[in-house]
Parts: C-alpha cells; sequence; structure tokens
C-alpha cells in the first residue's frame, strides 16, 4: 500500500480478508520485494505532492515500468494516469485521459451494482466519491466497466488495474481477492 | 441495477479519503489556491478565522455566498463549509450551494442553543465538533459522518484539542473492556444511544473518522495529535495567522505525514516561520470560550 494519505488502512483490512498480507510504502526502498502495488484513494494532489516531496515520484514510475503489479483506486487512478487536465504530480505510466471530479461535488457522490469485465459472481457494489472518470483511453488499454451514461470506471493496460470507485468500502471484497490472485500472491503494499 | 446517492456509505467514506491529510481554513479564493498548493486535502469556507472572531466579536455566521463560489471554482480538492449549530436553513443553502461537507460548528455563534440539526435527512455529509465519547455519539446518532475534537479555536494552544483527543480516545479504550450490563450503565453516564456505545465497545474506535481541531499551530501540534491517535487535522487560524502562510501550510502538511518520524517532523519545520503568537486557552474566562457551545 502506497502510505502517504488516504484510505490506507482500509485497504488493507479488505486484503487481510484476502489473505494476504499488507505492507506499507513509504519510502523508496519500501517498494522492493513486493508482489503488488496499490494506491489507495484519497487526495489525488496531497499524495502527488507528498510523493515529490519524499523523493517517491521516481521509484514509483521505475516501479511500474519494470511490468509489476499496481492497482490505483480513486486518487490512485488519477495518479498513474497519463493527463488528468490539471498540474499535479503524476506517475503518468497509464495511457489514459482522467477527468477529475467527473461527477461533481460529493452530493452527486453514489453506491450503485456495476458490471465489471472479467469479476464472477454478478454485479459489485461500487461506492464512487468525488470520483474521477476516464475520457479517453490509448489504444493498449482494456475498458472493463463503463456506467450508462458512457463514462468509463474500471480499465487495465498490462499490469495496471485502475477503478475510480472504492472496492474496499463497498463491503464486497472480490475484487480485492481476483487482484491478489492475478499478482501471484502475498506480499502486498500500499502507497497510502 | 441499484443508484443511490447521499448513503451512510458514501458521506463516512469521503472522510476516509481524507485521512492523514489537513483540512485549512480559508476566507478567499487565494488562501483556499495557497492551501492547495500547500497539499491541503480539503479546505473550510468561513466569515472569518476564528482569531479574529475572537478579536473583533459581533454575530459569526455562514460565509458568504459569493465567497463560497470563489473559492469553489478556485480549487479542485473538497470545499467544506460552516454553518451555525442549529442553522439548518444555513446547511440547506450550503448543501444547495455543492459544498463537499458540512461542518455544523461553535466557532460560528449558535443559532440554537438546545438542538443540532438532525443530520440525517441531508444528502451532503456533515463534520461535528466534540470534545468527550458522549458528545461525538450523540452528534453521530443525529447523523454526523466525520468527527473532530473542539479544541479551542483561535488560541494557537493546543491543550484543549488535547484535552479532548485524550478524553475520546481513553473513553473509547475504556468501553473495550466493558461488560454488557456495564456498556448500557455506561451509555447512560455519556448520554449516548446503547447501539452506537455497543458497536464503538465492539471496534474499539468510533464508526466514523476522527480529526482534530482547536489550537494545531505548528508541525509539532499537528504531529502531537495525530501520535494521540487521530486521523488528520484541521488548521485553523494556525496557517493564516502566521507571518509566512505558505511555509506554515506546507510544514503542518508535511509533519502530519510523517508524523511518527521525529526527524522528518524537524525537517517539515525548518522555515516554517513564526507561527501565530496565541493565547492560552487556560487563562481564558468561561464566557470566552467557544468550546462550551453546543452539547
Amino acid at each position: 500500500m502506497l502510505a502517504l494519505q488516504g484510505d490506507v488502512a482500509e485497504h488493507e483490512a479488505a486484503l487481510r480478508r484476502v489473505g494476504a498480507e499488507p505492507l506499507r510504502v513509504r519510502l523508496a526502498a519500501d517498494l522492493d520485494g513486493l508482489d503488488g502495488l496499490i494506491l489507495p484513494g484519497g487526495e489525488s494532489t496531497t499524495i502527488g505532492l507528498l510523493a515529490r516531496l519524499h523523493g517517491l515520484l521516481e521509484p514509483l514510475r521505475a516501479y511500474v515500468a519494470q511490468g509489476r503489479p499496481v492497482w490505483g483506486t480513486c486518487a490512485g487512478l488519477i495518479f498513474l494516469a497519463r493527463d488528468a487536465g490539471h498540474d499535479q504530480a503524476l506517475i503518468g505510466a497509464m495511457d489514459i485521459h482522467v477527468d477529475r471530479n467527473a461527477f461533481g461535488p460529493q452530493v452527486f457522490s453514489s453506491e450503485r451494482d456495476l458490471d465489471v469485465e472479467g469479476l464472477e459472481g454478478g454485479p459489485l457494489r461500487a461506492v464512487f466519491i468525488r470520483a474521477p472518470a476516464i475520457r479517453t483511453v490509448g489504444p493498449h488499454v482494456k475498458v472493463l466497466a463503463t456506467l450508462p451514461d458512457g463514462k468509463i470506471v474500471a480499465a487495465r493496460q498490462d499490469a495496471m488495474l485502475v477503478t475510480s470507485f472504492h472496492p474496499e468500502i463497498g463491503g464486497d471484497d472480490r475484487m480485492h481477492a481476483a487482484w491478489v490472485a492475478s499478482c501471484g500472491r502475498s506480499r502486498v503494499r500500499a502507497v497510502a | 441495477m441499484v443508484h443511490e446517492q447521499g448513503t451512510a456509505t458514501v458521506k463516512t467514506g469521503m472522510a476516509r479519503m481524507l485521512k492523514g491529510g489537513v483540512i485549512m481554513d480559508v476566507t478567499t479564493a487565494d488562501q483556499a489556491k495557497i492551501a492547495e498548493q500547500a497539499g491541503a486535502v480539503a479546505v473550510m469556507a468561513l466569515e472569518r478565522v476564528p482569531a479574529d472572531i475572537r478579536a473583533e466579536g459581533g454575530v459569526a455566521r455562514m460565509s458568504p455566498v459569493e465567497k463560497i463560489e470563489e473559492i469553489q471554482a478556485a480549487v479542485t480538492i473538497p470545499v467544506m463549509a460552516k454553518a451555525r449549530i442549529g442553522h439548518f436553513v444555513e446547511a440547506q443553502m450550503l448543501e444547495a450551494l455543492g459544498v463537499d461537507y458540512i461542518d455544523e460548528s461553535e466557532v460560528l455563534t449558535p443559532a440554537d442553543e438546545e438542538h443540532h440539526i438532525d443530520k440525517r435527512g441531508f444528502t451532503v455529509p456533515f463534520v461535528c465538533g466534540c470534545r468527550n465519547l458522549g458528545e461525538a455519539l450523540r452528534r453521530i446518532a443525529e447523523g454526523a459522518a466525520m468527527i473532530r475534537t473542539k479544541g479551542e479555536a483561535g488560541t494557537g494552544d493546543i491543550v484543549e484539542a488535547v484535552r479532548h483527543a485524550r478524553s475520546v480516545l481513553g473513553e473509547i479504550r475504556r468501553l473495550t473492556v466493558l461488560g454488557d450490563e456495564e456498556l448500557v450503565a455506561t451509555a447512560k453516564v455519556h448520554g449516548a444511544p446503547v447501539e452506537l456505545v455497543r458497536a464503538v465497545a465492539r471496534e474499539g474506535a468510533l464508526p466514523v473518522v476522527n480529526f482534530a481541531a482547536g489550537g494545531i499551530a505548528t508541525p509539532a501540534d499537528a504531529a502531537l495529535m495525530m501520535q494521540l491517535g487521530v486521523d488528520g487535522v484541521f488548521v485553523g487560524s494556525g496557517i493564516f495567522k502566521s507571518a509566512t502562510p505558505e511555509a506554515a501550510a506546507r510544514a503542518i502538511v508535511l509533519a502530519t505525514a510523517r508524523y511518527d518520524d521525529p526527524a522528518s517532523v524537524v525537517e517539515a519545520s525548518r522555515g516554517m516561520g513564526e507561527p501565530m503568537r496565541g493565547q492560552s486557552a487556560s487563562a481564558m474566562p468561561e464566557s470566552e470560550r467557544l468550546a462550551g457551545r453546543g452539547w
């Protein structure tokens, strides 16, 4: 777990429930030996600033460039994107163009049932909180979930997974279980 | 397909995304931009910062509509705003304006000395202040989706925030060792619903995020509150009443993020400039204290 700011503990609890061992990434050295990395929800401008000031931005870019598994939720999606339409520090590795706050202010935040491609067992209860959406994707990005109005809210590119919603607080751990399985197992850190 | 807005998960979840962060009081769009650039996770719009409310007196109300709209237009981070205790029409207006969180705040002049706003019916979430666990649970029962200590706003003196955080967190720890009959009796003492008392005893934590507020003026103050066990901090007068607001804001953000590493707090404090001068909360007459507002 990238642990600079945000809902790190919620991801950690979900990871433990599916049998993974969460570790916290706050320094570059913490990235060594991980099976996968989660970029949690939070405030993307704050996470980007802290990553830059703590010298984590380049190590995170190097981690992602090696093709190692990474999953960004909400702010983590923005942090991974090539373009967030705003001047802020980004990892910038995923070929997506993001609209921040695509749903408007908090009163339009919502939870809804969502079909996610490849996720077995029916729709997921997806919690959107001042969520971003993906406006356009590059040729190597696979769209995994779309809302009825066309907003793209989950996608994958190689070992990068992004969701604009929060499976860590929706009470349904299937995405965490599937992601941990796809990492080939257990040492998973949260950059918070 | 189910699609619901304003659910408890959505309201409390919004506060979960703010954890480990600093929420800064701002009165203008320019201050909001400074806060955002310094790494604030959200800004709190209000008419005057608490130190000025103390100095100038008069009735402190919700921020003017135009000011809130200016601040919303200036930043991409969440915008919170304060409403007076019990003033549900100010809250309705803030919801209509599309603010992201409402602080039903003792810093403003109360509109109702007996009743807090019934927050359950709103789609926008609320944060409320507390001095102890009973007060926190009463606010949660009314629908608050986030809690903060009251501290003593506008003083730059951390002593009351420490007292309130220790009280809330200590009372939570005590609940975890009580038996079932004792929990019912304790609920009576706290003046809190027994179901909430049972839930806190079971989880060893509040069901909502818990921040510190009221008197945080330095990076060390922020790190102190984080080490005591809160999830994040509100800074009011401490930023824009300091000699160099940009530096103070950045310093407090860094110290909050790395609160458990003294070397990082030292590094964060370097170049922060002179903090607000402040006034001792202990020397203050009861009539000037804000924390006694609300119940």
